[in-house]
């Protein structure tokens, strides 16, 4: 039973780095209706990117307002070279412009700071916490605790971002209609600058967290495809749904690897996730907090 | 002038229903075939057929039978090197178990087996739609892999997981030179482009292209939903079940699952939006865009800019590779077969203006 909570611990914490990539696409498709594919490929960018300025002598707290400056700039410049000549464009046009998005994101990262892989040190040990373990006999690792705790003060702050300023009604208003949003006068191109922006700072701290625990390399690309399950069982549309999502997707992989994989022959990892998203789907077509569209003719 | 439809009157309903309306369009058409079949086979060296011509017609039948999906019936799917990789393996597993089974039938079966894999994963799209369903075809693709992977029995328990094909032997002649292959290659693509084409014109298309267009309104108006997005499932994955299994064969020469992986289907969707949604012409120019691109991206590094360093060229393909697909979006996004309509347009008034 002790080991069962040590592994759903484990899971939980985990989620909740799916939930931060989860956060990025989110974001994105509130406020646009962009399916945003290029999501990990701006999550390895701005590691590569912090972890270059490190190698390049910048001290820590330099590199972090360099390196968000940067994404920043990036999510502007993506916002007006791709996205501004694709209005009104179908949404899978828009989605596979993302995907061509993220080849060049991945050809920049690699052409600007190299290829190889590199660790990253944010000063936080991957150790297990002692007075939980002697508490409660469950190791919970204490720098799964600090990403949990990172991830939870960006959910509140971009939760109250979105529902008590004004840039964040006007987001709510966008993404609730892109015409009724312009004919009140909100600059719809603004906003679209701002959300990009938003990604690219989210993109930043997924980057760090998942850059420590894993190492900064190509692989971490791949961490978008463990956001997509998150995805489509919170709703693409709701951010405490990437957060729940999250957390059930790292808690039930985990689970599932331990005592299902030894029968199936392990790695169950890379699908489980799409699996169990796909048989929520069933029951319910819009995730667990997505809008329930009406269709009518 | 040359490219007008003047005088060519229309007398019986064949006429009126033809592919080609037009007696230019039909000499084109029958000049290409015929290059297709004779010049090519006589000129071309073996890099040309075995790099790129083969998997060029590979790839756009795969093309296509995506484009049957998401073009045609509108569900879009991110499986398909997954459904492909059914094909392989069945065919595989057919030749292999079923003693005395052409090959033909065995790739028929192929497709067969990437049918039925296709239903079952394509009845999600009853309840879902969108991007959540274009997530759930990722199930599929990290799902079959998987099991490629790790249940023995597909790979006939091989060490190594890369399996060789069997020699392509069909009535007793031996498909082993490049010009061969392509020769059969072509042949099975241009009947099955010609079948898709006949498909997508009949009641079946019509049916598929109302779903896309909006299910609901095709619902009242008598359309089964249900039937209609799961024959669209089926077509397809039979389209990419063959055509993974000739990757397999014609192109790889090993059946092995890593060959179907993630940006294998990537690549794929890439073709019919690039070359255009709802066309089969559009397939074929997707995927000569989505081959050729790389290899001439890395001739023109490779002489224009041999003095960078390798690393750096290496990272440049990558970045004009996915700029060139943002580019395309921006200017035609309706793709490639969008623009030889224009062209045709323009065509008809040259060399005159009005």
């Amino acid at each position: 039973m002790q080991f069962f909570f040590e592994v759903l611990i484990g899971g939980l914490l985990s989620g909740v780095m799916y939930s931060l990539v989860a956060l990025g696409f989110v974001l994105i498709y509130k406020a646009s209706g962009v399916f945003n594919f290029a999501q990990g490929s701006m999550v390895f960018f701005a590691a590569l990117t912090f972890v270059g300025l490190l190698e390049k002598g910048l001290g820590f707290w330099l590199a972090l307002p360099a390196t968000l400056a940067v994404m920043i700039v990036l999510g502007l410049v993506i916002e007006r070279i791709v996205l501004r000549p694709l209005i009104n464009q179908p949404q899978i046009t828009l989605f596979m412009a993302t995907i061509g998005l993220s080849f060049f994101i991945e050809g920049l990262a690699q052409l600007m700071w190299g290829a190889n892989v590199r660790g990253l040190e944010l000063g936080i040990q991957d150790e297990p916490l002692q007075w939980v373990s002697d508490v409660a006999g469950v190791n919970v690792s204490k720098f799964d605790l600090v990403a949990a705790g990172i991830a939870a003060v960006l959910v509140s702050t971009l939760a109250i971002f979105f529902s008590r300023t004004r840039i964040g009604r006007a987001l709510r208003a966008v993404a609730d209609d892109h015409q009724a949003a312009l004919a009140v006068g909100i600059p719809l191109q603004q906003i679209w600058g701002i959300v990009w922006a938003v990604a690219g700072a989210v993109a930043l701290v997924a980057g760090l967290l998942w850059g420590a625990r894993n190492g900064v390399q190509f692989a971490l690309t791949f961490v978008a495809l463990k956001a997509l399950p998150v995805l489509i069982l919170g709703g693409f549309e709701s951010i405490p749904g990437a957060v729940v999502g999250g957390l059930i997707v790292g808690a039930s992989e985990k689970l599932a690897e331990v005592y299902v994989g030894p029968y199936v022959g392990g790695g169950i990892e890379g699908w489980f996730p799409y699996v169990l998203a796909l048989l929520f789907l069933l029951v319910r077509p819009e995730g667990l907090f997505g809008e329930k569209i009406i269709r009518r003719i | 002038m040359f490219y007008r439809e003047a005088g060519q009157y229309k007398t019986t309903y064949e006429a009126d229903s033809a592919i080609f309306p037009i007696r230019q369009e039909r000499f084109a058409f029958w000049t290409f075939l015929v290059i297709a079949f004779v010049v090519v086979p006589l000129t071309a060296s073996p890099y040309l057929f075995s790099a790129i011509l083969i998997p060029f017609l590979i790839l756009a039948l795969a093309a296509i039978g995506l484009n049957i999906l998401t073009g045609y019936a509108g569900q879009l799917s991110l499986g398909s090197a997954a459904f492909m990789a059914v094909g392989a393996f069945a065919s595989y597993n057919f030749v292999l178990r079923v003693p005395g089974i052409p090959l033909l039938v065995a790739f028929g079966c192929g497709g067969l087996s990437a049918a039925a894999v296709g239903i079952l994963f394509g009845l999600p799209s009853l309840r879902i739609r969108g991007f959540y369903l274009a997530v759930a075809t990722l199930a599929a693709q990290f799902f079959i892999v998987w099991c490629l992977t790790k249940i023995g029995w597909f790979t006939n328990y091989s060490a190594s997981g890369v399996i060789t094909a069997q020699a392509l032997v069909i009535l007793g002649y031996t498909f082993d030179t490049p010009r061969a292959k392509y020769l059969l290659v072509l042949t099975i693509v241009a009947l099955m482009a010609l079948a898709a084409k006949n498909m997508a014109r009949s009641n079946t298309g019509r049916k598929w292209m109302a779903v896309r267009d909006m299910d609901v309104a095709a619902e009242v108006i008598g359309i089964r939903l249900m039937s209609s997005k799961l024959l669209a499932f089926a077509v397809s994955s039979f389209y990419c079940g063959v055509a993974g299994a000739l990757y397999a064969y014609a192109y790889l020469g090993t059946v092995e699952p890593e060959a179907y992986n993630l940006d294998l289907s990537f690549r794929i969707l890439f073709m019919i939006i690039i070359g255009g949604m709802g066309t089969i012409l559009g397939s074929f120019l997707g995927a000569a865009f989505i081959v050729l691109t790389p290899i001439l991206l890395n001739i023109f590094v490779h002489t224009f800019a041999q003095s960078l360093p390798s690393s750096v060229s290496s990272n440049l393909e990558p970045m004009v590779f996915g700029g060139m697909i943002i580019y395309f979006l921006v200017v035609e996004p309706h793709g490639l077969a969008r623009l030889w309509q224009i062209g045709k347009e323009k065509l008809r008034l040259w060399p005159f203006p009005h």
